[in-house]
Formats: C-alpha cells, sequence, structure tokens
C-alpha cells in the first residue's frame, strides 16, 4: 500500500518525519559504504529520493566510521549529516562501547547489531531500550560466503526489520553491480546471505 | 523532450564524470593524487573502457596539468582538467594565462580548504583563492547541478572564449550519492556541438602568435578587452541557462531565489548549504516567518544589477561564506554589499557569517537559529565554531 509515509507499516516510528534515515557504524574495509550504496540503489529503482555518503573523516582500514542514507517520497534538499536516525546499523560490535551509537535513537526506533551476544546482552552494553535486532551476520557470511563479509548480510536484517526497500530490488542491483566485479558464484553467495539473514526474524 | 532522460544516483564527482564522458573531450590532462577526487578516477575508467575516446595526459603537476591544458587548447582542442584544493593553487600561475590567452578550459572542482594546518575537506576557499583569475566560476548545490552545470559552462566557456570552472562542494556534494536526471547522449552531443576554436596554433594557413609579450603601450588595452569578454560571459550565460532549459526541463538562473518574493529576512549562500538552508527557510515559513534564500551560482562574473534587484526588498541579509578573507570581509558578503550600495535610496542590515572551514558540518538547527539572530551586520559572526 502507498501511503504519504515510507514506513508507516514497520515499527510507527516519527510519523510526521518524511526521509527515513539511517546511520551505519562500522571499521573502515567492512563494507558499510557499500551497503549503504545499495540500499540508496534498490530506492532508486523503487523511483524514491535518496541520499547515501560517509562521514567525511580520515579513511583507514579498521577505524571507526559512519556511513549515512537518506531515503523519502520526495527530492531530498539537505545535506547535513543525519543527526536523527530512525535505524542504527552496527557492523562491528567492539564499536558498541566506543561509540554514542544511541544518540537521538527513540525507543520505538530500531539498532540492528552484528553480535553473537543476545538482545538482553546488548541491552546491557548499550543501554538502548528501545528495539534491538541482533544477528551473528560475520557468522553468516562465513557459512554462506565463506569470507568474513557481514555488510551485505546485515543488509538482509536491515530490510526485514525496516522495509525500507524491497529484497528483491536490492537482490537486483547486487547481481548487476557485482556479478562483473567478483563472479557469479560469489555474487548469488552474496545474495544467499541476504536472503538468509532477511528471513532469520 | 523530456522523455528519454534517465533517473539515476551518483556522486557529485560521478555526476561530473558522466557528463564529461558525454561531452568527449578532446584532451584531458591531470595529475589523479591526493587532493584530487573520483572524478578523474572515474572518468579515467570510462576511457579505458572505450566510452570516451579522450587523449588522457598524466602530468608530474597540477602546474604542468594546467599548463599541458593550455597547451591543448590552443592547439584547437576542446579541453578540461579536475582539480581541488592545494591543485588548484599549484595551478594558480597558469590559471590567468589561460584566461589572458582566451582558452576555452573546463575545469570540474570539488571546492576544499587550503593549508596550513593541513586539510583536504570541503569549504571554497581554494576556488576564492583564484576568484581573480579571470575564470568563469558557477557553484553547484548538488549531483544534479554539477551534471547541468558542466554543459552550460562548457557552452558559455567556447562562445566567449574564456575559462571556466564547474563547483560542487568537496565530499558534500563530490562524495554523496544523490539523485539526479542525466540527458539522453545525442541530446549532449547536440547541444554542446563540435568546437571549432577561433584561433588554432595549429593553423598553418593562418599562423598565429600565441603568448606574446605586450608592454606599457598595449598591456592595459588587452586587459580592458578582456573585461569586456567576462561582461558579454554575463549576457550569454542567461542565454544558454534557457537553451538548456529546453532540452532539460530544468530551467537555470543567474542565482536562485526561495521564498525571497515578500522575505523580511534572507540568507545569500553558495553550494549545498543551500538545499540544508531551504530545509530551515520552509520550517521556518510553516510557523509563519517570512524568510528566504538566495543561493549564488554564477559568482563569475558576478551579477551585481540582478541580485541587487532579487534583494532590494528584503531589508535584513545575512550573507554565508565558506571562506576567510584575512583582514578583509568575506567575498560573497562583500559583493552582495556591493550590489545593495547600489539602491541608494534604503538602508539594509547585512551580516557577515562565516561556516563550514576545513569541512565543519552545518546544520539545518544551527541555520534556523541564525535566522532568529539579530542581525546587526558590525561584525563577521562565526557558525559551528567550537
Amino acid at each position: 500500500m502507498e501511503t504519504d509515509f515510507l514506513y508507516g507499516i514497520i515499527l510507527g516510528m516519527k510519523l510526521d518525519k518524511k526521509i527515513f534515515e539511517i546511520i551505519f557504524h562500522a571499521r573502515g574495509g567492512q563494507g558499510a559504504k557499500t551497503a549503504a550504496e545499495l540500499l540508496a540503489q534498490a530506492a532508486l529503482k523503487e523511483e524514491k529520493f535518496i541520499q547515501a555518503f560517509p562521514d567525511f573523516g580520515p579513511e583507514r582500514t579498521g577505524a571507526p566510521m559512519k556511513t549515512f542514507v537518506r531515503v523519502s517520497n520526495e527530492p531530498i534538499k539537505t545535506h547535513e549529516p543525519v543527526v536523527d536516525p530512525d535505524v542504527v546499523v552496527i557492523l562491528d560490535e567492539t564499536l558498541l562501547g566506543t561509540i554514542d551509537a544511541t544518540k537521538n535513537l527513540d525507543e520505538n526506533e530500531a539498532m540492528i547489531v552484528n553480535t553473537t551476544s543476545n538482545r538482553e546482552m546488548v541491552k546491557q552494553k548499550t543501554g538502548f531500550v528501545g528495539n534491538i535486532y541482533p544477528i551473528d551476520a560475520t557468522g553468516l557470511s562465513m557459512e554462506v560466503i565463506g569470507e568474513p563479509r557481514p555488510n551485505t548480510a546485515i543488509l538482509g536484517k536491515l530490510l526485514k526489520v525496516s522495509e525500507i526497500v524491497k529484497l528483491e530490488n536490492v537482490v537486483d542491483v547486487f547481481r548487476e553491480k557485482y556479478t562483473g566485479k567478483i563472479g557469479a558464484e560469489k555474487t548469488e553467495k552474496n545474495i544467499l546471505a541476504i536472503e538468509k539473514a532477511y528471513d532469520s526474524l | 523532450m523530456m522523455n528519454n532522460s534517465k533517473k539515476i544516483a551518483l556522486t557529485g564527482g560521478a555526476a561530473a564524470a558522466e557528463a564529461l564522458k558525454q561531452i568527449n573531450p578532446d584532451v584531458m590532462p591531470v595529475y589523479p593524487i591526493t587532493p584530487q577526487t573520483p572524478i578523474v578516477e572515474t572518468f579515467a575508467k570510462f576511457v579505458a573502457d572505450g566510452e570516451a575516446a579522450t587523449e588522457m595526459i598524466e602530468v608530474e603537476s597540477e602546474h604542468s596539468a594546467m599548463s599541458a591544458a593550455v597547451g591543448a587548447s590552443a592547439a584547437g582542442a576542446r579541453t578540461m582538467t579536475a582539480s581541488s584544493s592545494q591543485g588548484i593553487l599549484l595551478m594558480a600561475e597558469i590559471l590567468p594565462i589561460a584566461f589572458g590567452t582566451r582558452l576555452p578550459i573546463l575545469m570540474l572542482v570539488s571546492a576544499r580548504a587550503i593549508s596550513a594546518p593541513i586539510n583536504i575537506h570541503g569549504d571554497h576557499q581554494d576556488v576564492m583563492f583564484v576568484r581573480d583569475s579571470g575564470w568563469i566560476q558557477i557553484f553547484s548545490e548538488n549531483a544534479q547541478e554539477v551534471y547541468d552545470n558542466t554543459f552550460i559552462a562548457l557552452r558559455l566557456a567556447e562562445k566567449v572564449r574564456l575559462p571556466a570552472m564547474v563547483i560542487m562542494d568537496g565530499f558534500q556534494t563530490s562524495h554523496s550519492v544523490e539523485n539526479l536526471e542525466i540527458l539522453e547522449n545525442s541530446v549532449v552531443k547536440n547541444f554542446v556541438g563540435e568546437y571549432q576554436s577561433k584561433n588554432n596554433l595549429l593553423d598553418f594557413e593562418n599562423p598565429k602568435s600565441f603568448g606574446p609579450v605586450s608592454l606599457p603601450n598595449s598591456y592595459f588595452e588587452f586587459k580592458r578587452a578582456q573585461i569586456e569578454a567576462m561582461k558579454e560571459a554575463e549576457t550569454e550565460y542567461k542565454n544558454i541557462c534557457h537553451e538548456y532549459g529546453k532540452i532539460s526541463g530544468r530551467n537555470y538562473d543567474y542565482f536562485e531565489s526561495y521564498k525571497l518574493d515578500d522575505a523580511e529576512k534572507a540568507i545569500v549562500v553558495a553550494g549545498s548549504t543551500a538545499g540544508t538552508a531551504k530545509m530551515a527557510v520552509d520550517e521556518l515559513r510553516e510557523q509563519g516567518e517570512k524568510v528566504g534564500l538566495l543561493k549564488i551560482k554564477l559568482f563569475r562574473p558576478f551579477p551585481y544589477d540582478k541580485i541587487a534587484e532579487a534583494l532590494k526588498n528584503v531589508k535584513n541579509i545575512a550573507v554565508f561564506d565558506r571562506t576567510v578573507s584575512f583582514g578583509s570581509k568575506p567575498p560573497i558578503y562583500s559583493e552582495v554589499v556591493e550590489c545593495l550600495y547600489m539602491i541608494r535610496d534604503t538602508k539594509y542590515i547585512i551580516q557577515p557569517y562565516i561556516y563550514g572551514l576545513g569541512g565543519r558540518e552545518i546544520f539545518k538547527e544551527d541555520i534556523k537559529k541564525i535566522f532568529q539572530e539579530n542581525w546587526d551586520g558590525k561584525e563577521t559572526k562565526y557558525i559551528g565554531l567550537k
């Protein structure tokens, strides 16, 4: 059903807000930027308006980094960093104690964490009382892809939680962009990881 | 007309490279290391994949990149390059030579900070440093404008035989993925046409001198003629924007007026922050406040009388500059003061603000607060300074 808002169906978040905003917290090299851009390109397929951009700090492998995504049914004018996210995705659980991932995250909003811990343990670590969705994205990617690629797997979880874009569009975009780069076999494995994470809720 | 455009999402840098690919320039001399941007990297891939037939010349410095561009352009080649930050400063010696030789070189710029201290994040200090070099300068708010301005600037440069810079905000635009609509190749090809240089170094039938000495008995007259060329650029810019509007459906002007008609307070700003400021204006308008915005697009030549006309009924104006002019007032502020000085019978309050140096963020909430502040225009104020 088409609504004025992008996410009336999901978590009942700030319904006066017409732009859905995501912050990915990760370490350089974990593919947060790739995940953000995949999401943005999939939203484009649905004729939505998007922005995807990293927090412009020094880029070093292993250093904490942030990347932002905005999705809207209307043109997006702002160029400020995302300060009031609807969903926060944490690709590296070692960041949990060091970053302020819960800043401006309300209790009816969501935090998705790549971790082997359960919901209660994440809650204790972060103090976040809202919706926590833990997923062992690294473990899943090791199992399915054979490599630690938590970014694609966690995307599946994000789609399930937020319904921000359709799974099939992310899959299509991934196939279009990556078959030439990483080959058909690895592409399909990554897609399987996205689908498995999507179904794991 | 617009049926054949395609909706895609690209970074501003990639949007510039896409436009360059569609133009398919003859020569592109580049020095592709930091602080270079994805523009050259993306375009080089197009060339390697055979999607553009451009002769890319990798040189040993930005000074050499601009020198090679001068040579190529003088030889009649449609010539482009890209640069940023210290790279532009290293080109600075050659920029007025490209101008004085009347060479329509196009440069894509991700505007960034300059040293010291070392910083390659977004602000406007590099392009403002060379604002008197004789280059046409056009600012872009987002990836769409980067793409569109590239064609407009090229046509303008070649029409008036002056070099031009298309300016995007470093990182905020150059590295952010945003929606844009691109034109079909044939439409672009038709709009930019084939480049025919007026004076060609390699035209042996009609030999000419390039780079001559001009002594006190003639130099002044050269400069006077160059001033005229810049004036002509102002007139032609409007014509070319109009023509571009017909093929793209996107109509551009010297600047953009946003909710300015009945505004009592207005901000003047260039680049990506104009988008954030529009959000602030929208929200304050919803609360009944009469606020507006004027977004600078064509900065060189500066359209004084048009901006004076647009701002004449706004008594309170804040000008946002992302540059410092040390020992002086910030550059866009100074231009706006000059505009309003032309309207002698009204007293205006014009408040200078400096923001965003070295990539410092500016938020919608900051801008809303600025609108609430009392502007007296006495001293330069700073947004987001710790």
